[in-house]
């Protein structure tokens, strides 16, 4: 019987970004639904994620599943015998991949959250947090080509669509991440010569209108 | 691979994180040694194990040091494998007990936290518990989903859902007494009420959640230094 799979998206969530490299990785065809801030939230959405009504949501087979690290768990688990295996073999390997995208959720996340915000006393605690975080990913990184060593791994994928808001990141808080992580920058490149990532990645200009939108919507400068 | 290799485990009871890696290792039947740590003194080996949130549990393998409770578990079922499971084996499984065990930790925690947090204040206090029950009548729901009519989340054994609530049994208890509240109520939520009486007879559980005088003790010294930086 053949796969149906659905994703409910939104093109500039770096979230959702994550479950189309995943899926675009292994191969696996499925159908995208858009379903941006502007428009609202569909009733589909809300039935495939009462909890938490957000995107992604991957729905396979009629099964709806939210959250998107747990996404690209469920991808490389249901189609683990489609190269590559995201996550490690070795379990100590798979705990340091999971720790750290975890870490991207918390840190990375939330600080570029509060340097791109409405809210002008998170803006600074934001910038510097931001880039300190970035920093210990490029620590975590070292010399070697992907976050997964050799491969392109969970944590790459974790972290790569973070990469198409950093334009948007860096106007608003008046920085360079290149000037403070070169590594990590070379390291986004050549992920993004893969072309699961460039094909699956928004177009940083359309991130930064989106930023924008949201600047203009809540209030403040 | 290195199941035979020295565990230890930095933590304490009084932590419902550091809890959760016990319960699973004594699912497991897997020994291991306990190094108690002050969470107000926080030792050099926590601060070198865990140099990113400088907090506990720490699993330390060997050598290598696993941080987070949810990581550890996972860790804890992927290396000692032979012993009974933690997390389901079918995908879509494994996912529904990593989305509840992520909604537990993000939701739940920051509502127990809240009433702590509200003290004396009655207003802010209601809105807390108000909150954090809100959350335990959709814990039910999801309860009633993933037991199937069985004893426990992960169905007739305990498992990852079952763990990441149930290590908060002990400050569910202790905030009911000190706060003078109500939050698993066998009204509002009586599947998990009964849950919650099968979770602490479990043989894997009895000697690892603290006696609620025991917790009350070290819950108002928390109380008392909420806010300020613990190193």
């Amino acid at each position: 019987m053949a796969d149906k799979v659905v994703l409910l998206d939104d093109y500039v969530s770096m979230f959702g970004m994550r479950a189309r490299v995943a899926l675009a990785e292994k191969g696996v065809e499925y159908e995208y639904r858009e379903e941006s801030l502007q428009a609202g939230k569909s009733p589909l959405l809300l039935q495939m994620n009462p909890v938490h009504k957000q995107v992604p949501v991957l729905i396979h087979n009629g099964n709806p599943i939210s959250e998107s690290l747990i996404i690209v768990e469920y991808i490389d688990e249901v189609w683990k015998d489609k190269c590559p295996d995201l996550l490690p073999a070795h379990p100590y390997q798979r705990a340091h991949a999971r720790f750290w995208a975890d870490f991207v959720d918390r840190k990375v996340y939330d600080a570029g959250r509060r340097l791109s915000g409405t809210k002008v006393e998170e803006q600074e605690s934001g910038k510097k947090d931001f880039i300190a975080a970035l920093k210990l990913l490029e620590g975590e990184l070292g010399d070697n080509p992907y976050f997964g060593g050799e491969n392109f791994g969970f944590l790459d994928v974790a972290l790569i669509p973070f990469y198409t808001w950093f334009p948007a990141f860096e106007t608003c808080g008046n920085f360079s991440t290149e000037e403070h992580c070169p590594k990590l920058i070379s390291w986004a490149r050549r992920c993004m010569e893969r072309e699961s990532v460039s094909k699956s990645l928004a177009d940083p200009k359309k991130v930064y209108d989106f930023v924008l939108f949201l600047k203009k919507k809540y209030g403040g400068q | 691979m290195g199941s035979e290799e020295e565990v230890k485990v930095i933590g304490s009871c009084v932590s419902p994180f550091a809890v959760r890696t016990m319960i699973a290792f004594n699912i497991k039947c897997v020994e291991y040694k306990l190094i108690e740590e002050n969470i107000f003194n926080k030792s050099a080996l926590l601060l070198k194990s865990n140099p990113i949130y400088k907090k506990i549990p720490v699993l330390i393998h060997g050598q290598r040091p696993i941080c987070e409770s949810l990581v550890i578990l996972q860790y804890i079922d992927e290396v000692w494998a032979s012993g009974p499971p933690i997390l389901p084996s079918d995908p879509y499984g494994r996912a529904i007990a990593r989305f509840w065990a992520a909604y537990i930790d993000d939701k739940f925690f920051a509502a127990q936290y809240a009433i702590l947090k509200a003290g004396g204040e009655e207003g802010q206090k209601a809105a807390a518990v108000e909150e954090a029950t809100q959350i335990l009548v959709l814990l039910e729901d999801a309860f009633t989903k993933c037991s199937k009519g069985r004893k426990f989340f992960g169905g007739d054994r305990i498992g990852y859902v079952d763990i990441a609530l149930g290590s908060f049994l002990a400050w569910i208890r202790v905030i009911q007494k000190m706060c003078g509240v109500s939050l698993l109520d066998e009204c509002k939520t009586p599947m998990l009420f009964q849950w919650a009486q099968h979770f602490c007879a479990d043989a894997a559980v009895q000697d690892v959640l603290p006696e609620t005088d025991e917790l009350l003790e070290f819950a108002q010294l928390f109380v008392a230094n909420l806010g300020k930086p613990t190193g």
